[in-house]
């Protein structure tokens, strides 16, 4: 018998099905992948397991867990299996964890309550388990709220409390979903590390992960569980065709034809921009640090770097929203100056940008065919109200909508929809310069396939330039002619697609790249290549502000900051990047 | 920490010397004099009278003269209880009536939280029902109304409880005033508790929690009272001013020599100097006690914490 036995799993809401018969098992000490797009009912089942869905929950078929039956369990036999048996980690750590009691008393409680230890013992066990996830200093830490700690750390934390108290089955709710790649690998090599011989099941949209870390998975569709099996041979010959679908929907980033140099014009022109922000008391944060950028017409050039390495605010700096402290930036012969506000219309209507969160960045008492004509109005006050509906018309088609949305509120709408509509909105000025920041990050795999298809097309019919901004950097390898890394605010590398993925000449770019999961169970995951995490842009590093997670850090990296320069086709900002070989 | 108690308290000292100056104008635009009698005295007996207590001077004098008796902790004599002063009454009548507000404000959190939090775990069952149809009665229903019901039943008709003060020793005597008191604020308190319980029992740490095995009781204690908590001491600062207020009903009802009997008879007498002075002394303490509040709001949340 399997640790794990679940039979016809079924989850209702008000009679409507979220998990559909749904039968699989865990055995001991087996690692399985649970994969789908966001809604498909992995994170349902994964509460069910632990007996955690809402009251409102109709819940039928039979978990059984060592034995013992989940449904119908009562309050002790469930409070048994929790922490003990099963433990979970959840994607958002800063919700997952009570953010008014310190980390360490938080995951005390566990050991005090399930009589595992009592008084300094536990306490002395707590800290063994922060120095075991990797938490620097950990007697400190034992005293530390979450809100102090970054995500990836506050992900650890999580790990320590579903491990702590040594049980048979780890669930991994998206664990990394909410993390830089960097950090995801880091991440995942530790839960690979701490897990030894608990059981695995590790819930992602990520078949990169999956690939990487699963034997087996489990792949859903709108709450049915329609694939099962061992994941190389599910890799090599999908048994249903929504694995096939997901797997085409999954970039590769070591493979792939990257999309050509592309030889336009310059069109926008970013000289030594820099960007600081007042941090309340603690001093001045320094965003963006002297970046010099172009963009070519026709191109689309992709901005990629951990979080908080400046990608938005040169964007915005570009944009006017917020100032420039020093540095211009140059469009079509003319420099852009000042806030967006006090620009010339023309400038205004040719550099339009897109965020991550369709839905958020729409206003929700307004229908899309007001929306998508709004710009219009500003923009083009002469247009009498039915030639704007054409061109509104006439844009929805191009995005790949119909007239029957024309009149739908944005909660009426897909994340892949209001994607849509947003990119609608901000093309019917037809601008010369369209800016994506983290435009496709919120969506599933074929949504995003879609959305970047259409702006491939897009492109291609009017020449439109796009600034690609991305964390993710196997969507930047399918879609972006050029590709500028960014860390703590310096730009580090520039080059074409396939010189900078194939040879990159940075050591954070390599580093990046190694960190990417390839959705291949024949391609080992590289070891976590970044250790570390960035530091503070309040106190940068003297010299080259990647030295000190620099493996090949020299001691002029700590005193000189390195001047961009010309090695190979890449444009490179590192004191050894003529003699390091980074290509092993 | 400290530097923004500082600032508080500065903050603070604007907000008393406008209470101290309307309550002084109040008081002296009230038709009347203090030595106004049905007894009518000789105008030269009046005015020797008016000179002695500086009625005679204009109110701009007056005013400054009871501002500089203050700065040196001195809210003058009485004009009625002749051998006193102000500060005297106050320190006769003031203990009482913090015995009385204290367990007031015990009762009321106690009772309260308890029965927010019970609503809030049985939210929409009969527990929960029953508590939130007696707090809705008990936010209803004004003190000077449940007073006297309260002594109709239990003193008069039941004889289980005094229904007055005097001539009573032991504890007995503080039961019904204490519940008039605090009725009204555990009706408030379990309403605010259980909804801020809800809205914290939903939130996604609680499940972490709960997949951490932890049984309801220990969820309830260790994780979900101080944030569910805020709102309740947020609310604290009004329920000390809702306090002070009923004590003074509360105390003319069942005869307690506290210091809202003085604050009564006194606006009853035109005893300016010891209504102002109790107004004046109220004030302060309501103040302080929100500055105490905020200060602990600030200790239970660690992300205002650093501000
Ligand atoms: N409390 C709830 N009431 C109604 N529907 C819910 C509730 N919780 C989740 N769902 C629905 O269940 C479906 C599956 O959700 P989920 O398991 O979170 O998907 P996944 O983890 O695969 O993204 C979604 O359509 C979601 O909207
Ligand atoms: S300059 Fe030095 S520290 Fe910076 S990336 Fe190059 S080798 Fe590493
Ligand atoms: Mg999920």
């Amino acid at each position: 018998m399997s640790f794990l036995e679940v039979n016809g799993l079924t989850i209702a809401y008000g009679g409507k099905r979220v998990v559909d018969d749904v039968s699989f098992a865990i055995d001991y000490s087996e690692s399985v992948g649970l994969v789908g797009e966001s809604g498909s009912g992995k994170s349902q089942t994964a509460l069910a397991l632990l007996g955690l869905l809402p009251e409102q929950a109709e819940v039928h078929g039979d978990i059984v867990v060592d034995g013992v039956s989940v449904i119908g369990a009562s309050a002790k036999q469930l409070s048994r299996i929790r922490a003990r048996r099963i433990g979970i980690v959840f994607q958002d750590s800063m919700q997952a964890l009570n953010p008014y009691l310190k980390i360490g008393k938080q995951i005390r409680q566990i050991l005090l309550w399930h009589d595992l230890a009592t008084g300094d013992d536990a306490d002395a066990r707590v800290i063994r388990m922060f120095e075991r996830v990797g938490l620097p200093d950990p007697e400190r830490q034992f005293q530390v709220y979450p809100h102090e700690l970054s995500g990836g750390m506050r992900q650890r934390v999580m790990l320590a409390a579903a491990l702590i108290a040594e049980p048979d089955l780890l669930i991994a709710d998206e664990p990394t979903t909410a993390l830089d790649v960097t950090v995801q690998a880091q991440i995942l090599e530790l839960l690979e590390e701490l897990r030894d011989n608990t059981a695995l099941l590790l819930i992602t949209h990520d078949l990169g992960i999956v690939a990487g870390h699963c034997e087996r998975m489990l792949v859903f569709e709108s709450g049915r569980l329609v694939d099962a099996g061992a994941t190389t041979s599910l890799f090599a010959s999908p048994g249903h065709a929504h694995t096939r679908a997901l797997l085409d929907a999954a970039p590769r980033i070591d493979s792939g034809n990257a999309p050509a140099p592309v030889n336009g014009r310059t069109i926008l022109c970013a000289e030594a921009v820099e960007v600081t922000y007042r941090d309340g008391e603690r001093g001045q944060l320094h965003a963006v640090n002297g970046v010099n950028l172009l963009l070519r017409e026709g191109e689309t050039l992709a901005v990629v770097g951990e979080s908080g390495s400046g990608k938005s605010s040169l964007v915005r700096a570009v944009l006017g929203l917020v100032p420039m402290i020093s540095g211009r930036v140059v469009y079509a012969g003319a420099s852009l100056e000042g806030p967006v506000q006090t620009r010339p219309v023309a400038q205004r209507r040719d550099l339009q940008l897109i965020f991550q969160d369709p839905v958020g960045a729409l206003n929700p008492q307004m229908r899309v065919q007001e929306i998508v004509g709004e710009p219009l109005l500003v923009h083009e006050p002469g247009l009498t109200s039915s030639a704007r509906l054409d061109r509104v018309r006439a844009i929805l088609v191009k995005v790949g909508l119909e007239d029957s949305h024309l009149r739908r509120y944005p909660h009426q709408l897909s994340g892949g929809q209001a994607q849509r509509i947003a990119i609608a909105r901000a093309l019917i000025l037809e601008p010369k310069v369209l800016i994506c920041d983290e435009a496709v990050a919120a969506l599933d795999g074929s949504v995003r396939e879609q959305v970047l298809a259409l702006l491939r097309q897009v492109q291609r019919e009017s020449g439109l330039s796009i600034i690609f901004i991305s964390h993710d950097l196997a969507v930047v390898r399918s879609i972006s002619h050029r590709v500028a890394v960014m860390y703590m605010g310096c730009l580090v590398e520039v080059a074409d697609n396939e010189q900078l993925f194939s040879q990159p000449r940075h050591p954070y770019t390599k580093a990046l790249i190694d960190a990417v999961p390839v959705p291949d169970p024949i391609v080992a995951p590289k070891k976590a290549a970044l250790r570390g995490e960035v530091g503070s842009l309040l106190h940068p590093p003297s010299g080259c502000v990647f030295h000190p997670r620099c493996d090949y850090a020299k001691d002029i990296c700590k005193k000189e900051q390195p001047e961009a320069m010309n090695v190979g086709g890449s444009r490179v900002a590192c004191h050894r990047a003529k003699e390091i070989d980074l290509t092993t | 920490m400290l530097r923004y108690a500082l600032l508080r308290l500065l903050g603070a000292i604007p907000t008393l010397l406008l209470v101290i100056v309307l309550a002084f104008l109040m008081v002296h635009a009230a038709p009347g004099g203090p030595f106004d009698d049905e007894r009518v005295l000789p105008t030269d007996v009046a005015a020797n009278i008016q000179a002695a207590y500086h009625l005679d001077e204009s109110l701009p004098q007056q005013f400054f003269r009871y501002m500089s008796g203050l700065l040196r902790g001195d809210l003058g004599p009485s004009y009625r209880y002749r051998d006193y002063s102000v500060s005297e009454l106050i320190g006769r009548g003031f203990p009482i009536s913090l015995q009385l507000g204290a367990l007031a404000m015990a009762l009321a959190l106690i009772v309260g939280v308890s029965a927010g939090t019970l609503a809030a775990l049985r939210q929409n069952k009969l527990p929960d029902r029953i508590v939130m149809f007696f707090a809705m009665t008990g936010i209803s229903i004004p003190v000077f109304v449940i007073a006297p019901v309260l002594v109709l039943l239990f003193a008069v008709k039941l004889h289980w409880l005094p229904a007055g003060w005097s001539g009573v020793t032991g504890p007995a005597k503080f039961i019904l005033p204490v519940i008039t008191l605090a009725l009204p604020q555990i009706a408030y308190i379990a309403r605010l508790t259980r909804a801020s319980m809800i809205d914290i029992l939903g939130r996604d740490f609680i499940r972490t929690a709960r997949a951490q095995g932890l049984g309801t009781a220990t969820i309830i204690r260790v994780h979900a009272l101080k944030p569910a908590m805020l709102p309740v001491l947020s609310y604290m600062g009004p329920a000390i001013a809702a306090i002070v207020t009923g004590s003074v009903v509360v105390e003319e009802v069942f005869g307690i020599p506290g210091l809202g009997q003085f604050f009564v008879r006194g606006a009853g007498n035109r005893d300016y100097t010891l209504v102002l002075g109790i107004v004046i002394f109220y004030a302060t303490l309501i103040v302080s006690l929100n500055l105490v509040v905020d200060v602990l709001y600030g200790a239970l949340d660690p992300r205002v914490r650093r501000r």
